[in-house]
């Protein structure tokens, strides 16, 4: 935790309200997101036992599965959540505009460059914790593999139709959140967080209800005391009144309601089973049917507050204005989405169960590329992130007090103009040291030369102030004279970080048929190691 | 010690691992070889010999460092050894990509291309610019060097421009790193943040890996602490006696807290001065006061330091004197502490930054001081063992108190990983070993 971050959970502690970390949102907000409140069942990995889920706010979509562990139900669940993601999904595939790619041309070598369609908008799926992005995952797994009778008219267990696609997109939605600055699939409280500064730990600001207490409390209440109340306060019945954002349920909620419902939905169903004749089935139906209800309503009155919270958090952060770089990097996630799409259009199989040694690599090269962008971006967009890593040593701000042109020694002498600047920031500036300011969006780089002490630069030493000269470098045009504007001028203020604004690409790797032998070689054919056998645990 | 144990011939042992390794390097059938060393173990010592043998033998070589730094260290060392030998230093475009003082030896070629590097016996360069390198026929041989500390990614990307490959590193400095999370790859055989010694032996088990058994840098004092701690499965033993090195000062003690610990440090070769126990922010201002007192005592006591390099003393000057810290933001504060006490001169840098450098005395600001927790960052263990083995006479730690209870306080909790090897020692356990050790050496803070 940065210092500055630490200042505001005090200040957030003193004043019982969490305290603003950004001026601007650092995440792009679609028009028009998808929001997925899934729970799921204790016990049992990867059955859900339900979620709310749509893009307006007033009418979700309630989806249950009354009995979560019946194969069936669980199918139909997902075969109905993918019957809400997956329009939602295409129309964006469809609404396309022409743009560029560099590719390597397979025949010559070179790089050209090709149109291309990049979708001009892409889905944006909201969870409302970290916990909700591991479960996009998990069912993303569960369900990428399975094949539809479509496919494979022998397979013993068909899926329903479009439930393997679900699968595939929510396994690119579950992998791309992984790249730091992307926005395909967010999880609030990390957005909300990143944002605010509450009161208590970051790992209780995973609790959706206590962190909007403290950003939103209601009239009368400090911050402190809502966020309590919503981690705490139970009903008569012994409920929580701000149930968890999920997707894991409340234990005195499993043992004291949803298992009685569940086992009256069971009995209702063995009931009608064993109906004997039609008048009796129609009754025992009308009992399951209302037992069914029971479990819905339950479900619904677990996911609804967090629904409710999911769109509450939204609000709040669409009070700030989007930071300048939150749209590159939707661009970014567009290219991701329209890049997935065409695999899906081309029939390529499904991601595979492990990333190849090429790919891990290539993954974790761009991973550490976005989050060295997106620390940068975020500092030059917000004035407010700046001042953290100002105080951290790593930027400075402060105002030219002198401007000495130079020239560098070589044949064509360039210009190298000398600049002092007055600053009360105390960076860690080593000998020679890169630093960079932003000139028109690009960044223009200097070098360190000196510390100037004394009385001499009328810099008030009691405050820790003093002044810096540097030699500015580059972005300053051919010719010999510096271009209008490219040098700052006395009097200006400026703000020079050390930490660089764009990344370079890396090497490019071998391709994973080229994998070296220190790494195992190529990967071969994908083998799928038997499953494991059917024990009795497994069937119902 | 018995008297019916053979004597230890440290000499006679690192020869004896030299020539193994060079002989599987040479003639050896497998396309790698893996050798651990400890610090001061004579690592590049072993990376020259190895890379002039390769060329004698007319075996065209490539060697592949972790940092600028230690490929121009490399080169220099490669052409005091042998002037004559033709050498590549493949930099990068950036402007002062290499050290200047390269452009006085007369057989070394620089060129950013590769192209222009053809022929030559050895060239050399950095992980990060080899990976670049593309379309060249590859190198019969390859040394890598600081292998553990190259990442396995970083491995990948170069494997493909050589056939076999000498590795070399030493397995219990820090571990590399990524700034992101990648524990989706744990357990992995390829996990790209691991180690490139990691993912090269799951893959090729049966590389012979060797071992070189001695500490030339650490002190008779040192290398038992060090191998206990951070080695307890291979351990080393140190080239030199006890009696074989002293420190000593023209100026006595004045009584102080930072003499006393200097002396302490002196007489046994390492030093605890102890802080009252308290917590503090990363860069405590009374810790790195005490500690910049310290480094001013040890310049202006008049230290001299008397080892089987030479039969005179040499004096300990701020140039073989350095800070090791856990954090930037302290080595930062101790920079500008070290400036106002008129000791610029003397090296601060972080346990990453200081890793195979060698000092005669180290001061370091123990990663746990004043803190209220302690983190998988502070606990691991290649930062304390950079830290604790940089010296050749003494270390000296600067410490709140209240560490061992800290410790005690924060077992390790990382989760744990199927299919990934344990490493052993835990950074908690060889915390608690170190500590138990300086506490013999403590000497209370008084200004």
């Amino acid at each position: 935790m940065s210092l500055i971050t630490t200042l505001a959970r005090l200040e957030a502690v003193d004043t019982g309200r969490a305290q603003p970390l950004a001026t601007v949102r650092h995440r792009h907000l679609s028009e028009r997101p998808l929001v997925f409140v899934p729970l799921t069942t204790a016990g049992e990995a990867g059955a859900p036992l339900g979620a709310l889920v749509g893009t307006d706010r007033d009418a979700p979509r309630l989806l249950v599965v009354p009995q979560p562990r019946d194969r069936d139900l669980r199918f139909a669940f997902l075969a109905e959540l993918a019957g809400v993601v997956l329009p939602y999904i295409d129309a964006c595939g469809e609404d396309v505009e022409a743009a560029e790619r560099t590719e390597t041309d397979p025949e010559t070598g070179k790089r050209v460059k090709v149109e291309v369609e990049l979708c001009a908008d892409a889905p944006q799926l909201i969870v409302p914790s970290r916990a909700g992005i591991e479960f996009v995952r998990l069912l993303g797994r569960s369900m990428r593999f399975r094949r539809t009778a479509e496919q494979d008219p022998e397979t013993p267990h068909p899926a329903p139709p479009h439930v393997p696609l679900l699968g595939r997109w929510l396994t690119h939605y579950g992998e791309r959140a992984r790249v730091p600055g992307s926005a395909l699939l967010l999880a609030l409280t990390d957005v909300v967080s990143r944002h605010w500064a509450t009161g208590q730990s970051s790992l209780e600001d995973q609790h959706l209800g206590a962190l909007l207490a403290w950003i939103d409390p209601p009239e009368n209440e400090s911050g402190a005391e809502a966020a309590l109340r919503a981690e705490l306060r139970r009903d008569a019945k012994g409920q929580l009144l701000c149930p968890p954002a999920g997707p894991a349920t409340d234990p005195a909620f499993d043992n004291k309601l949803l298992a009685p419902a569940i086992e009256r939905y069971d009995r209702a169903r063995t009931a009608l089973a064993a109906a004997e004749d039609g008048l009796q089935a129609d009754d025992r139906l009308g009992e399951l049917t209302a037992a069914e209800r029971e479990i819905r309503e339950l479900v619904d009155s677990r996911t609804r507050p967090t629904w409710d919270a999911v769109w509450h958090g939204l609000d709040l952060l669409r009070t700030l204005p989007e930071g300048t770089h939150a749209a590159d990097r939707w661009t970014r996630d567009r290219w991701s989405f329209t890049g997935h799409r065409d695999r899906v259009l081309a029939g390529e199989p499904p991601q595979p169960r492990r990333d190849d040694a090429v790919t891990a690599a290539n993954k974790l090269a761009t991973r550490e590329r976005e989050q060295a962008r997106l620390e940068a971006q975020e500092a030059l967009d917000d004035p407010l992130v700046m001042a953290g890593r100002r105080l951290a040593g790593e930027a400075f701000a402060g105002e030219v007090t002198d401007i000495v042109m130079a020239y560098s020694e070589s044949k064509r002498p360039s210009p190298r103009p000398l600049v002092t600047i007055r600053t009360d920031d105390r960076p860690h500036l080593a000998e020679r040291a890169k630093v960079y300011r932003s000139l028109g969006g690009k960044p223009q780089a200097a070098e360190f030369v000196e510390y100037v002490e004394g009385e001499a630069d009328g810099a008030d030493i009691d405050t820790g102030g003093r002044s810096i000269v540097l030699r500015i470098v580059d972005k300053m045009g051919r010719g010999k004279e510096p271009e209008s504007g490219s040098v700052p001028e006395k009097g200006d203020l400026v703000c020079f970080t050390l930490f660089e604004h764009e990344q370079r690409g890396g090497a490019k790797l071998p391709d994973p048929e080229d994998t070296p032998w220190t790494h195992g070689g190529p990967p071969g054919e994908a083998t799928h190691p038997p499953a494991d056998p059917v024990t009795e645990e497994d069937v119902l | 010690m018995t008297t019916t144990t053979a004597v230890f011939d440290p000499g006679a042992e690192a020869t004896r691992a030299t020539d193994a390794i060079l002989r599987d390097t040479l003639h050896g059938t497998h396309r790698g070889v893996v050798v651990d060393s400890p610090p001061g173990a004579g690592k590049s010592t072993l990376v020259v010999r190895a890379a002039l043998e390769l060329a004698d033998a007319g075996r065209p070589l490539m060697v592949i460092a972790q940092t600028n730094a230690q490929v121009d260290d490399l080169v220099l060392r490669l052409a005091e050894k042998r002037p004559g030998l033709p050498v590549g230093r493949l930099h990068s475009s950036d402007p002062d990509p290499y050290d200047k003082a390269l452009d006085d030896l007369p057989n070394v070629r620089k060129s950013a291309k590769a192209g222009d590097l053809a022929g030559l016996d050895v060239v050399i360069s950095t992980a990060a610019k080899w990976a670049h390198v593309k379309g060249v026929e590859p190198w019969g041989h390859a040394i890598v060097d600081e292998a553990y500390q190259m990442r396995s990614d970083a491995l990948l990307a170069v494997a493909g421009l050589f056939e076999r490959a000498l590795f070399v590193g030493d397995p219990g400095q820090l571990d590399p790193f990524a700034i992101v999370g990648s524990e989706q790859w744990a357990g992995l055989s390829y996990d790209p943040s691991a180690s490139a010694v990691t993912t090269l032996l799951a893959h090729n088990p049966q590389l012979p890996q060797h071992r070189l058994p001695v500490s030339w840098r650490l002190p008779a004092s040192a290398a038992p602490l060090v191998s206990a701690a951070f080695y307890p499965y291979t351990p080393f033993r140190s080239g030199t006696d006890h009696d074989d090195r002293r420190l000593d000062f023209a100026i006595p003690s004045d009584g102080s807290g930072p003499d006393r610990v200097i002396d302490e440090a002196a007489e046994s070769g390492w030093g605890l001065l102890e802080l009252p126990a308290r917590h503090t922010p990363r860069t405590d201002p009374e810790a790195v006061g005490a500690l910049a007192q310290v480094v001013r005592r040890l310049l202006d006591r008049g230290g001299a330091a008397t080892s089987e390099r030479s039969p005179d003393p040499t004096p300990l000057t701020a140039d073989r004197i350095a800070v090791g810290t856990a954090h930037r933001d302290q080595a930062a504060a101790v920079r500008s502490a070290l400036s106002e006490l008129g000791a610029d001169d003397v090296t601060v840098d972080t346990a990453n930054r200081l890793q195979g450098r060698e000092y005669d005395v180290t001061v370091v600001l123990h990663p746990l001081s004043g803190r209220p927790d302690a983190t998988a960052f502070h606990l691991e263990t290649g930062r304390l063992c950079v830290l604790a083995s940089r010296h050749r006479h003494a270390c000296i730690v600067i410490s709140r108190a209240g560490v061992p209870a800290l410790l005690d306080d924060h077992p390790s909790t990382e989760p744990v990983q199927l299919g990934v090897p344990l490493k052993f020692p835990d950074g908690w356990e060889a915390n608690h070993a170190v500590l138990s050790h300086l506490a013999e050496h403590r000497v209370p803070w008084q200004p």
